[in-house]
């Protein structure tokens, strides 16, 4: 079933547009002064930002807040995303209710960085829903009016929402017929997981295919060495090519900006590649701390 | 089993200052197959309390402690041991503990911290199997549960935290128990099962207090 959209990111892609989205992170924080600074970058580049929920486990401003500022303020659309691993279905339920009265139109449904990878490692882990029982309880609030139990709500919530893939897993099997599960459930999109081989990203979205949803592949740039060292041995699976890896650490030894030079040469093929991908909808550019790469990029892309 | 390790000798200090007359109990089932209330386990302690200036004024090694049964006969016969001393010292899991603590009445000291119901492989490897969570799924999940040993407890996974069948919590080391489900399902040719939405869990089942009476 296609579900009406709801959102401008569902409205351009059941439009037949290619979308760009973008990521915010807030941090440990009370100013909103970066992270709306962040979404004025954003804003004309790409449709819409997803918005992190305590990304690695490290607890950061509400999501929820930045979600509505940036709407409001810069007027760019969020994608709330919503964890699993900090609020049973009680809280989960209230704080969509609550997206919804504030004007959020898209929701992300995670499971959530382990608590143990965090910044406090002794959080108890809540867990009480998965992300698969999120699908399931957005499903519910927005095409039955009620809850997950089945009580009912009083102006049910417009969202479209979304899933994570990642076309980086092995076994991939498992992983298709989890998305699968989750599609059947009624998620209206697929975002992905940071790609950076090309074969990997053609074979995913050539097996979720057959689902008939949106899929916005994920890419990630490297800010510096140093976080291409941290991705590729703390993001699980991210499958970086040894070339790929190569070429940006020779570039490194040059300069810093040589750098930045290559990872928009090699970063901008790659989107190329992705949007002469058959059943590809959208590009997700993950830019955490250098969004002003994102013009460039989409830029380079479109040469 | 009820696998339990021993607190630190620290710790058992603390709990037992002021009190200089001890009766100890260990347990013939669990904690002896732990290594850490059996027979050999309950000497070793008698031997560290009398070199801190105690007095251990008897001893007795239940074959269940958290059989009421057995721990209220086994006390009754050392009574005069048991009333001699102020404390009992308790080398078993949490329920046994409180077994001889509800029975005896005594100040009892829990000198195991108990960690997980279990599988032994041999001595010293014990690995968690089960979270008694009230609503066994293992026949859907190829007889490995997901509770027990997903580290997000999930229903439906795997989650995007596995790689190459190795589970984030602890470094990548340990496998993924959803990538485990997948493959037992797939090698007896029930993939739809592994498919199959499965909605969040009853916790009203794990409300506080739980008890089975049927007599």
């Amino acid at each position: 079933m296609i579900r009406e959209a709801f959102s401008e990111l569902t409205k351009a892609i059941q439009a037949g547009t290619f979308v760009y989205t973008g990521e915010i992170e807030p941090l440990k924080t009370t100013s909103l002064e970066e992270t709306l600074e962040t979404a004025k970058i954003l804003k004309g580049h790409v449709i819409a930002a997803n918005i992190t929920d305590n990304p690695t486990a490290f607890a950061y401003m509400n999501a929820l807040i930045p979600s509505y500022f940036i709407q409001k303020e810069i007027g760019l659309e969020a994608v709330y995303q919503v964890t699993v691993r900090d609020r049973n279905r009680l809280a989960i339920t209230a704080d969509l209710l609550a997206a919804s009265a504030l004007g959020i139109k898209n929701v992300l449904a995670l499971s959530g960085d382990h608590t143990t990878v965090g910044d406090d490692p002794g959080t108890k882990p809540v867990y009480d829903l998965d992300s698969t029982a999120l699908v399931d309880l957005l499903r519910k609030m927005v095409d039955d009016g009620t809850d997950i139990k089945g009580n009912k709500i009083d102006q049910p919530p417009k969202f479209n929402f979304g899933i994570a893939g990642n076309p980086n897993a092995d076994p991939l099997d498992p992983e298709i017929l989890k998305i699968e599960r989750k599609i059947e459930l009624g998620a209206d999109f697929i975002q992905t997981q940071a790609v950076y081989d090309i074969d990997l990203m053609k074979e995913f979205v050539k097996q979720v295919s057959r689902l008939k949803v949106p899929v916005i592949v994920g890419i990630a740039p490297f800010k510096s060495r140093g976080m291409m060292d941290w991705m590729v041995k703390n993001v699980p699976g991210i499958v970086v090519p040894e070339d790929i890896q190569k070429s940006l650490l020779a570039a490194r030894e040059k300069s810093k900006q040589a750098f930045l030079d290559e990872n928009l040469k090699i970063f901008g093929d790659l989107i190329k590649e992705i949007r002469n991908t058959p059943n590809v909808s959208g590009l997700h550019i993950m830019t955490i701390g250098f969004e002003w790469i994102v013009p460039k990029l989409i830029e380079k892309a479109n040469q | 089993m009820i696998i339990t390790i021993q607190k630190s000798d620290e710790d058992i200090k603390k709990m037992i200052e002021g009190r200089d007359k001890i009766f100890i109990v260990g347990c013939g089932t669990c904690a002896t197959e732990c290594q850490t209330g059996g027979e050999e386990q309950v000497k070793e302690l008698k031997n560290k309390l009398e070199n801190l200036g105690k007095k251990v004024t008897g001893q007795a090694i239940v074959e269940s402690v958290c059989d009421q049964r057995l721990t209220r006969r086994d006390l009754r016969r050392k009574k005069e041991a048991v009333d001699d001393s102020n404390a009992i010292m308790v080398l078993s899991c949490g329920t046994a503990t409180q077994t001889v603590s509800e029975i005896s009445k005594k100040v009892t000291i829990p000198c195991c911290d108990t960690e997980f119901i279990g599988t032994t492989e041999r001595i010293g490897k014990f690995y968690e199997r089960c979270r008694a969570c009230g609503e066994c799924i293992l026949y859907e999940t190829g007889g490995i549960c997901p509770i027990a040993r997903c580290g997000k407890t999930l229903l439906n996974g795997p989650c995007g935290g596995q790689a190459k069948g190795k589970c984030e919590v602890g470094g990548w080391e340990k496998e993924c128990a959803w990538i485990q489900i997948y493959e037992r399902l797939r090698d007896e040719g029930r993939l739809d099962l592994f498919k199959k939405y499965r909605p969040p869990k009853d916790h009203s089942k794990m409300a506080s207090q739980r008890e089975v009476i049927f007599r």
